[in-house]
């Protein structure tokens, strides 16, 4: 059993435990102050720590993320609730979010991994949509050491376990290698969901007497104080605020899924509001709901589903143990919604109510355990605009000369760049996951964007997650601009129309100034591509503090997009479709080396001034990609982008083993150049007048698709004749070599 | 004919069967939970694959004493046409169905692709629409598909021509003889890791799965008139 001596009020003032759980002396001053005129006891100081932690209120990041345009005339619900939701017509809307479950996946990957899956998908059913895909977006150090392979294995292993037991296809994604993520791995998960606009719910506890309810798992002690635990950082010498890992079972999310949404499609008479329990549990999803609604509720822990003896209302309020909702029903439906959850082998109890006085009290064994104003805790977080300074290497990159490779041998040059895990094929990762579950998955992983079907339309989605870091190291003001446009590209690629995005914004300790400042401009540059592709943030989150004995990661905002395929006809894949097809580059490629994989290959880092983007360009060259494929006129379309020319022309033969024979007016390193806005498309040979006629200059036709199984690439300086199927080989074996091979 | 989709707590390829009767084969389907004590109306038994029970213990284990399951029996002890798919194999052969047992996949790891089958046994009423050794585009999904059995009944099986699928090219799980499907000594109780039900439709991939619904529509309405 365990005993627990809380700590008086006057302790915790006096000895400033309160320190140790994030709060500052200021932040602790506003709230005995300002705020209650009184010290706040164990429990209340407990609530208001992870209430105004960074992953709840997002107190040193609001100021960025206003930046963001949030609106649009598809928009029907913005950030603020579980998930942001666009209109797809026909009354059907699509749902979607991501979230970064990096901090928790750096300690016990396989749990942080899958528990991060298990979150984002509540997000999603929370707001009445049915679940129908996952994508995730990993980082990673490199495959040369025993703690990053098992990392790697176990996060896979993780995102798997979750999404194939719970039935819903994990269909896309991206996966990235640099030293930088060595002790902090990234892993972010995005959940996808279908809903009729009548659906949508809210998370809000209204109505003076209305219930609220409590469904799902048991409350234990595992992850108390997981917010705050995400929102500070690694360094060996401290273990002790390690031990924040939940544990996640998928199949009780299953049962809980499948509950919510038949109570939220066939009892909307009786439901008022349902939140997640998530970040901060119990007191987050309860607090938020009040204050969204401007009611004040009274919980009765007593009634706390628990699973572990003798906890105490600080434990149970903190707790993120997994799998659970809360719901908000209308006063004497409660045997309605037991009955409900009943069937599915589910507890829903009641324990508590709505009340108008905008009080949050917490009753346990018959004493009144806080009683604070809920907007307090909800809202009235303080926002700091933290200090920024340019860091000193963006000036010394901008004076450095501009990367020039040398490549001796192409072909060879080729082969390596092929290896390097970030190119290299994640078949060996990908079909661990069911990537067809639910049958809709009409292009699943390894192309562009996965492409699902919408059951019963013409109609289809596309979905995609992106973000090139390295360009963001060296610019993080157009880098940021990139990993939309590049999302964009991918979406478009498929045949599919720029909706909107979300988006995991990782970065370092934002008190450090250089840090705030890639936050401060990378969103700027979010903002402007968001703005010209009219892809507004309809939701996201921010994970900070990634970092590891003061060395931060690369500034890493995770865009995931999703698009809208007007017909079936125009799903487009990457794969050549038919030898004599004729091959186009589109765009334009120059000598763009900084940053690139080349570099990383041959120098071994990362540096000097990032070349050129055009974001008013991008936007063209996209529009009619689309336009073109929406004629007809494209049997294949694959973005350009890592590895450059030559790796975007070998992706498109793959699947199929074609060959190619093409001539580009270029010196060979310029093969491997990675100039944005360029694409690859194969289009009949009837097509092709009507390509240069719609592209002008910006598309070059530069040979045509064979049967021969030979890559025949003509530049300048170097004629190189690659055999498809052993570079096949090399590209889908990298990974699985790199994982087997001894340090 | 009107099929029964049995859902288990955590079953999760229900809705991909019951599209593939309805959109498929243009057939009736109706889901029937776990807790069901009568299959009276139904003329075939579906199986989906999933984690029923989050595959606790171990896949299928805990179905096998579902109330549904005693019914499921009676309905194969009469005759009628029970199918079991991934997660719904494991349980037929955990409930003594089937013989042998799905251990986990050779390489330890869940395998989702598309597979090649080739059809060994074109008489039977799941797959009389194939010709024999017809090789189909099937998809996997599952980590414990390695199907085994012991000397004894391997031979059996061969001997009554129980095998009825086998992986054509590369065998992904590690199973014995290649097995990807068995059926019963009596015809009527079939058992498969991959996926039929996922290869309906062109526009995901494959449609080579459709006529194995067809063929138990079809061998249905044959009994149904000579009677």
């Amino acid at each position: 059993m365990k005993t627990v001596h809380e700590p008086s009020a006057e302790m915790i003032k006096n000895e400033r435990i309160y320190v140790q759980w994030g709060l500052t002396d200021e932040e602790y001053r506003m709230i005995s102050e300002d705020i209650l005129g009184r010290l706040p006891n164990y429990t209340e100081t407990g609530l208001f720590s992870v209430m105004w932690s960074e992953h709840c209120s997002y107190k040193n990041s609001k100021p960025v993320l206003r930046k963001f345009p949030t609106n649009g005339p598809r928009v029907l619900q913005g950030p603020g609730e579980g998930a942001g939701i666009v209109d797809i017509g026909d009354n059907q809307a699509v749902v979607f979010k991501a979230e970064s479950h990096n901090h928790p996946s750096a300690i016990e990957p396989y749990e942080g991994a899958a528990t991060g899956v298990g979150g984002i998908i509540r997000d999603i059913f929370s707001m009445g949509a049915r679940p129908i895909a996952l994508l995730d977006s990993l980082r990673f150090g490199e495959l040369d050491n025993e703690r990053t392979k098992y990392l790697l294995e176990e996060v896979v292993a993780g995102i798997g376990g979750y999404g194939n037991c719970i039935g819903i296809p994990t269909v896309g994604g991206e996966i990235g290698f640099d030293p930088v993520y060595k002790d902090n791995p990234l892993v972010n998960a995005m959940c996808v969901g279908l809903i009729d606009h009548k659906d949508i719910q809210k998370g809000q506890a209204k109505g003076v007497g209305n219930t609220i309810m409590y469904v799902g798992a048991k409350t234990g002690r595992d992850g108390i104080h997981g917010a705050t635990f995400a929102s500070e950082e690694f360094s060996d010498g401290e273990e002790s605020e390690r031990s924040a890992i939940q544990v996640g079972d998928p199949f009780m999310e299953k049962l809980l899924l499948e509950a919510c949404l038949e109570l939220i499609q066939d009892h909307s008479d009786i439901l008022v509001g349902i939140q997640d329990m998530g970040a901060a549990g119990l007191v987050s999803s309860s607090a938020e709901m009040a204050s969204k609604a401007g009611s004040g509720l009274v919980l009765n822990l007593d009634d706390v589903p628990q699973r572990e003896t003798h906890m105490t209302p600080y434990e149970m309020m903190l707790s993120e143990s997994q799998e659970r909702m809360l719901i908000c029903v209308t006063k004497g439906s409660e045997a309605r919604v037991k009955e409900l959850f009943s069937r599915y082998e589910l507890e829903a109890v009641n324990i508590g109510h709505v009340t108008d006085d905008g009080q949050y009290r917490l009753y346990h064994r018959g004493v009144q355990v806080a009683d604070l104003p809920v907007d307090a805790l909800a809202e009235d977080a303080p926002i700091y605009h933290k200090e920024y300074v340019e860091p000193a290497r963006i000036q010394q990159f901008k004076e450095m000369k501009a990367f020039e490779p040398v490549v001796e041998n192409a072909g060879e040059t080729f082969k390596q760049l092929l290896q390097q895990p970030t190119i290299a094929s994640k078949k060996s990762i990908y079909e661990t996951y069911d990537s067809m579950v639910r049958t809709n998955t009409v292009v699943g992983p390894g192309s562009d964007a996965a492409v699902l079907r919408i059951r019963g339309t013409r109609k289809a989605l596309a979905m995609t997650t992106d973000c090139n870091a390295r360009y963001l190291f060296l610019n993080p003001e157009m880098g940021g601009q990139m990993a939309v446009a590049e999302a964009a590209r991918n979406i478009v690629a498929s045949g599919g129309e720029p909706l909107a995005i979300t988006d995991c914004l990782n970065y370092g300790n934002p008190d450090k100034p250089e840090v705030f400042w890639e936050l401060w401009t990378s969103a700027d540059g979010i903002a402007k591509a968001c703005e010209t592709l009219g892809t507004p943030v309809i939701s996201g989150n921010v994970s900070l503090y990634n970092e590891t004995n003061g060395e931060a990661i690369y500034p890493t905002p995770m865009i995931g997009m999703v698009g809208l395929v007007k017909d079936l006809n125009h799903v487009t894949t990457a794969d050549f479709k038919k030898a004599g097809d004729k091959i186009f580059a589109i765009g334009e490629t120059k000598a763009d080396f900084n940053g690139s994989e080349l570099q990383k290959m041959q120098l071994g880092r990362i540096e000097g001034e990032l070349f050129a983007f055009d974001i008013m360009k991008e936007k063209m060259i996209q529009d009619k990609v689309l336009e073109a494929i929406r004629n007809g006129w494209v049997e294949s379309a694959h973005d350009c982008s890592e590895g450059g020319l030559a790796v975007a022309l070998l992706e498109s033969a793959f699947s199929n083993e074609y060959g190619l024979d093409v001539k580009v007016d270029l010196p060979k390193e310029w093969l491997f150049s990675e100039s944005p806005s360029r694409f690859v498309l194969s289009v009949k040979p009837e097509s092709a007048e009507n390509i240069q006629d719609l592209f002008g200059s910006d598309a070059a036709e530069i040979g045509e698709v064979t049967d021969t199984g030979i890559a025949v690439i003509q530049t300048q300086d170097e004629k190189l004749e690659l055999n498809v199927h052993e570079l096949k080989q090399i590209w889908e074996g990298a990974i699985p070599w790199l994982l087997k091979s001894k340090v | 004919m009107r099929f029964a989709v049995i859902q288990f707590p955590g079953s999760n390829c229900d809705i991909d069967l019951l599209h593939a009767i309805r959109d498929g084969v243009g057939e009736e389907a109706e889901y029937v939970p776990h807790t069901a004590t009568s299959l009276a109306g139904f003329d075939g038994v579906l199986l989906p694959g999933g984690f029923s029970y989050g595959d606790y213990l171990r896949c299928g284990a805990i179905s096998r004493f579902s109330n549904v399951m005693s019914e499921v029996k009676r309905f194969a002890d009469e005759g009628k046409l029970v199918f079991g798919t991934c997660n719904g194999f494991q349980i037929l052969v955990e409930a003594g169905l089937l013989p042998g047992a799905l251990q986990r996949n050779k390489n330890l790891h869940f395998i989702c692709k598309t597979t090649e089958l080739k059809v060994e046994n074109t008489n039977t009423k799941f797959t009389s629409e194939y010709e024999k050794d017809e090789v189909l585009t099937i998809p996997i999904a599952h980590g414990e598909g390695n199907y085994y059995c012991d000397d004894d009944t391997l031979a059996d099986l061969k001997a009554n021509n129980q095998i009825v699928f086998t992986y054509a090219s590369e065998n992904p799980n590690g199973s014995v003889g290649n097995i990807a499907g068995i059926i019963n000594k009596k015809g009527n109780v079939l058992g498969m890791m991959p996926h039929p039900e996922r290869a309906v439709e062109d526009l995901l991939g494959s449609s080579d799965g459709l006529r194995f619904f067809e063929s138990m529509v079809q061998n249905f309405a044959k009994e149904t008139t000579e009677v």
